[in-house]
């Protein structure tokens, strides 16, 4: 029997090369492309019916948090110094409102892997698919969140960086262009750190100073009619089967028992008794 | 089954996340190795209960940060099988580059782990857990506190490796934290403030409370926004998630992305003056009170303990 890991680590060659070469012969240097995952809104209640989250039951969905401050600072790059900005998604038909929202405020151009249930894939086929999205659009930066709001893992930035031979750099509040290369801040334990790189390189975005920008209505128009790329494992030329982390079941969190309620300020002093004597914390 | 660790450690030694992957590990049966980048906290991860060996791996690149270096180094020092490392953000990074390079899949924020290997984790910031069944190897990062340390007294023999990378980040500049302030995901007790303090002018009694108690200061992002605090100190959905043994919560609403960052503490103190305020449906202990009261109040009964 082949080794599956062997097999992949030869598929990652060949996309490195692949992406070296599309370096050179497509997109200029700066172009970013900018993953964005189209997510249940921030405010959603997430239910879990049977032993799955209840997607259908979610009424609003919106680009993860983090990935908006990626677009934003891949926007910011574009006016600061003519980069073209493309947004890929990889979801169902639902996420193609992502792609026409980041449109909406100035993205260049759209790529839509299309993935019927995405929660079907483990990181490894996740990474395949949008690394050989990035690498059809040739640009040799990638901007994403640095953890998506459903999974909330932040595998996805340095594990396509590993796919593409790339440099990355994680949890960054602050990017600009330094030389050929970019400048990026990032916080650390002791504080913070400004970093360069070079491209190909990928960049995890943290919440930023900037703030974002929001769609004019001719930017909405503009959106509606621009044209999506839509791409699937197949156009790709990934194989998205046999994902060997697989989701056995979702379930709500532990209820926790209702707390102790007091009136007034005059109780707080029971309340740090009970903190010394009762949970013992302090 | 055969389990390497890569040991979390700082300038300060070892991080408790450590030996809490030994009891993680050795629950699935194996006698892991501790690899321990750039060579530091070696003596402490060989005294930890239940390790089979550890290896220093050196070299040059784990003089700064750079996940692409660390993870090439480390990559080659590990043996196959499970792979784990802390939940932390340069943990999380070095994970999921293995991970890759090996084409296995990565499992981030592990907080239970079952033979034969299902994997625990929370999704949408603790909205709804997610159990994960891995068939063959894997890369799993450890929530810190999620699972108990293993014990001391372990004299586990250690071995050196010389493997470096080449780095592509380079640090320019390192830049002080602006207050010497205990970091919100790290302290033990965390007390928050929020638009109920009514002004950045009264944020200094939220801090003498703080220092009273050695508790690390936090904030809601309304605050963080509009009164231009760090956003280092932003807890919640946008901000960090914090698993501390006390959070106190001072004229928070508790939104639901602010929940998304502390409901996991072990015990939640809510001070609000809305009986309503939906903070108080994670609390253990809600005061219903004005904080110009309640904080004055709090210094005092600390200060008498
Ligand atoms: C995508 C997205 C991400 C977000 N991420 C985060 C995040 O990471 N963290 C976060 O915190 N928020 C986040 N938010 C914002 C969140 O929705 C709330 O707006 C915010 O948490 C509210 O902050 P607050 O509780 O300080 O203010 P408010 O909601 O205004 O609450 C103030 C509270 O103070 C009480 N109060 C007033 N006066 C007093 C007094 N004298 N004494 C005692 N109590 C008093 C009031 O009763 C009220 O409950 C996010 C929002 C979005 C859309
Ligand atoms: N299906 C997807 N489509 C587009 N971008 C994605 C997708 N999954 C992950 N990403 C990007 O990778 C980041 C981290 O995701 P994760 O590793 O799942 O936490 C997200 O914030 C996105 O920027």
């Amino acid at each position: 029997m082949k080794n599956p890991n062997l097999e992949n680590r030869g598929a990652c060659r060949i996309l490195i090369e692949a992406i070296q070469l599309g370096l050179t012969t497509k997109g200029g240097n700066m172009d970013i492309a900018v993953l964005i995952k189209y997510v249940p809104d921030s405010t959603a209640k997430i239910t879990v019916n049977g032993d799955r989250v209840n997607e259908g039951g979610v009424s609003k969905w919106s680009i993860s948090p983090f990935d908006e401050y990626a677009l934003e600072a891949a926007l910011g790059m574009k006016e600061s110094s003519g980069a073209s900005v493309t947004a890929i998604t990889c979801g169902p038909s639902r996420s193609e409102k992502g792609l026409r929202d980041a449109a909406a405020v100035g993205a260049d151009s759209l790529v839509h892997v299309s993935v019927d249930d995405l929660t079907s894939l483990d990181s490894t086929k996740t990474q395949a698919l949008l690394a050989a999205a990035v690498q059809s659009t040739g640009a040799s930066i990638v901007f994403c969140g640095k953890q998506a709001a459903d999974t909330n893992a932040g595998s996805t930035g340095p594990g396509i960086a590993e796919l593409m031979g790339a440099a990355c750099v994680t949890g960054v509040t602050e990017v600009g262009t330094e030389g050929p290369g970019l400048s990026a801040l990032r916080s650390t334990s002791g504080g913070a750190e400004r970093v360069t790189l070079s491209a190909p390189c990928v960049l995890t975005f943290d919440k930023t100073e900037t703030e974002l920008r929001r769609p004019n209505v001719k930017g909405i128009m503009m959106a509606k009619k621009k044209a999506i790329d839509s791409q699937d494992a197949a156009s790709l030329g990934v194989d998205a089967s046999g994902s060997t982390a697989n989701i056995a079941s979702h379930s709500p969190p532990a209820e926790k028992a209702p707390g102790q309620m007091f009136e007034g300020a005059s109780t707080v002093d029971d309340v740090v008794q009970k903190l010394r004597n009762e949970a013992k914390v302090i | 089954m055969e389990v390497t660790i890569i040991a979390e450690t700082n300038e300060e030694g070892i991080h408790p996340v450590t030996a809490q992957m030994v009891t993680a590990a050795v629950s699935l049966g194996a006698s892991p190795t501790v690899l321990c980048p750039g060579g530091f906290g070696c003596a402490a991860a060989a005294a930890i209960e239940g390790v089979g060996s550890v290896i220093s791996v050196e070299g040059d690149c784990f003089t700064s940060f750079d996940g692409g270096a660390w993870a090439a180094s480390l990559n080659s020092a590990a043996g196959s099988g499970i792979v784990f490392a802390a939940a932390t953000p340069n943990g999380r990074e070095v994970a999921a580059r293995i991970a890759a390079s090996r084409g296995i899949p990565v499992l981030q924020d592990a907080t239970g782990l079952s033979d034969n290997l299902t994997v625990e984790r929370p999704i949408y910031s603790g909205k709804a857990m997610e159990m994960v069944k891995v068939d063959g190897d894997c890369v799993v990062t450890v929530r810190p506190n999620a699972f108990t340390a293993a014990g001391s007294g372990g004299s586990a023999s250690v071995s050196t490796v010389n493997h470096s990378a080449d780095v592509a980040v380079t640090v320019q500049e390192a830049i002080a934290k602006a207050s010497a302030r205990l970091d919100v995901a790290e302290a033990d007790i965390v007390i928050s403030g929020g638009r109920g303090m009514g002004s950045i002018d009264n944020w200094a009694s939220l801090e003498e409370v703080a220092d009273q108690i050695g508790a690390a200061v936090g904030a809601s992002r309304a605050v963080v926004d509009e009164w231009g605090l760090s956003h280092s100190i932003q807890v919640g959905q946008t901000g960090k998630v914090v698993t501390p043994t006390l959070y106190i919560a001072v004229g928070i609403s508790g939104a639901i992305q602010h929940l998304a960052g502390m409901r996991s503490s072990k015990y939640i103190v809510a001070i609000n003056k809305d009986a309503d305020a939906p903070i108080f449906g994670v609390a253990d202990y809600g005061i219903v009170a004005n904080w110009e009261d309640a904080l004055p109040a709090l210094k005092d009964a600390l200060s008498s303990l």
